[in-house]
């Protein structure tokens, strides 16, 4: 019979002698192997404290994005939820008084923004669909949680950090947003 | 004034038994996080590195885990034997540490204090008597149980344990006829002049070595805890920090069955190469315990060393091992012994 593949190992039959019938020399060798492994490389790795990289086009959870001076680029218009096939986009639209321009970029904002996660299939269209770059897939993806309706994020869930007050945290919510525009 | 002293004497030797039982906890405390972590590492793991630096703290939380889980004793068991199965395996392990010679004397307050707790002159027949005790421990827990498969596990150890006394107390006897006295503390003295009884005794050691392994239920000859066939063996019935009497006992036996290993063919407290008298007493009394415990520390790797390389015995290899090759073995190796011992003894003359 012609093998499949070129692993064909023949299986000795043959009688084992003394030495090999004390088991010794044999144990001995698996000892050795066992031994060679303590100073191997381990591949875990430390979970919490280190986290693997994500691939550049990685999808995780929506987050609501802001200008450089800390507005809101979103604009109320829509089309991200017309855009999403699981429908887990609502909003509500209202109009930007004067003196809060320095809370939204233009004069029509989103006073009400909600993802239900349960229904979000992170597929990226709503971050295609979006105009206004107002809102990408992070890095992040949806932690698990103890009610249903927990899931159901608002906008303070989804607005990225303040770029202002709080630099740091906002160049990590931006992640690898950068890297990615650059594929596409 | 005779009284003083034996007042001294008793505490001296209180204050000895105390840290004995409390060093020897502690150290089979930190073999279940050796254990952990060599398993990992021969496995390409990490192991356990969450409680405390490097996961130190890990035998404690195991500890405080099993003191706070629930008590539970089987309406269908025998109360009272119950609780003595895990108080007897715990205690035959750690009265075995009696007879060792820790170390040599130091010499604190004008007294030469001895680091043995009793220098008996029967020393490895008392350990052997102790050992062999253990596994009543066993016996009665799994019997106490009422359980058809802890019951099972019980006589696997029951009849494992005298098969492999056997063995190891004919493996003993050559190492006797060598060295001409059944004292621990002689026996080291006798390795500090001269070479240690491993060179005299490669065999013996060897049939020692597994019998040990088999003494303290360990792998490959762990067929009492053989979770594939019996759920979890003699202790399935147990809970709480009776069971956790029952694996650390284990722990507890393999650090003794090391101490015993190490002062019975590896010199004991005697450090290699050097001639202790040359040196401060108290200093080289110390530095004789560390070398003790390096030899201890290398005893009880190797044991989980093997545990993690070799696969458990069948119950008939285990049985055929036992009887038809170590007891004729260790047999011949008496004979042979004997043999030259008497030619030595007629100046290498027929």
């Amino acid at each position: 019979m012609q093998a499949l593949t070129q692993r064909l190992k023949q299986v000795d039959r043959r009688k084992m002698n003394f030495l090999e019938r004390l088991y010794l020399i044999a144990i001995f060798k698996g000892m050795m192997i066992t031994f060679m492994h303590m100073f191997k490389k381990k591949p875990t790795i430390n979970y919490p404290e280190k986290t693997r990289p994500f691939s550049p086009v990685f999808r995780g959870l929506q987050i609501l994005n802001r200008d450089e001076e800390g507005r809101e680029n979103c604009t109320a218009c829509g089309l991200c939820a017309v855009a999403c096939p699981a429908e887990a986009i609502t909003m509500e639209a209202a109009e930007r008084q004067p003196g809060e321009e320095h809370l939204y970029r233009e004069e029509k904002y989103a006073a009400k923004y909600e993802i239900n996660m349960l229904r979000c299939i992170f597929c990226g269209l709503c971050e295609e669909a979006c105009p206004k770059d107002a809102i990408y897939l992070s890095e992040t993806f949806a932690p698990a949680d103890y009610q249903r309706k927990q899931f159901i994020y608002k906008k303070e869930e989804l607005l990225i950090p303040h770029p202002v007050e709080n630099p740091e945290a906002y160049k990590k919510a931006l992640g690898n947003k950068v890297k990615r525009e650059q594929i596409n | 004034m005779l009284l003083a002293i034996d007042l001294a004497l008793i505490i001296e030797k209180l204050v000895l038994i105390v840290i004995v039982v409390m060093a020897s906890l502690v150290i089979a405390m930190y073999a279940t996080y050796g254990e952990r972590k060599i398993a990992a590492v021969l496995q390409d793991r990490r192991g356990p590195n969450r409680a405390g630096p490097f996961g130190i703290l890990q035998p404690v939380a195991d500890g405080l885990k099993l003191f706070f889980k629930e008590e539970i004793i089987p309406s269908f068991s025998s109360k009272a034997l119950f609780i003595l199965g895990p108080s007897l395996a715990m205690l035959t392990a750690i009265m075995t540490s009696a007879v060792v010679p820790w170390g040599d004397q130091v010499h604190f307050f004008g007294r030469d204090i001895s680091l043995q707790i009793a220098d008996v002159n029967v020393g490895i027949l008392y350990v052997f008597a102790v050992v062999s005790m253990g596994v009543y421990g066993i016996m009665i827990g799994s019997w106490a149980s009422n359980n058809k498969f802890s019951l099972i596990s019980g006589l696997r150890a029951a009849s494992q344990i005298i098969s492999y006394e056997l063995a190891m107390g004919l493996s003993l006897i050559a190492l006797l006829m060598v060295t001409g006295t059944l004292s621990l503390k002689e026996m080291v003295l006798e390795q500090q002049t001269g070479y240690w009884n491993i060179v005299y005794q490669p065999l013996g050691f060897l049939i020692f070595l597994i019998c040990a392994f088999a003494e303290c239920n360990r792998t490959p000859f762990d067929l009492s805890e053989a979770e594939n066939e019996l759920v979890g063996g003699y202790h399935v019935e147990y809970s709480s920090m009776k069971l956790g009497f029952y694996l650390f006992s284990e722990y507890i036996n393999m650090f003794v069955s090391s101490v015993i290993m190490a002062t019975l063919f590896f010199g004991g407290y005697d450090i290699p190469f050097l001639n202790e008298a040359n040196y401060d007493q108290n200093w080289m009394a110390l530095f004789g315990v560390l070398a003790l415990m390096a030899k201890v520390v290398g005893f009880i790797f190797l044991f989980m060393w093997v545990r993690w390389t070799i696969p458990r015995f069948r119950y008939d290899q285990l049985m055929h091992l036992g009887w038809r090759i170590l007891i004729p073995l260790a047999l011949f190796n008496m004979l042979i012994t004997g043999a030259l011992v008497l030619l030595k003894q007629n100046n290498w003359h027929f």
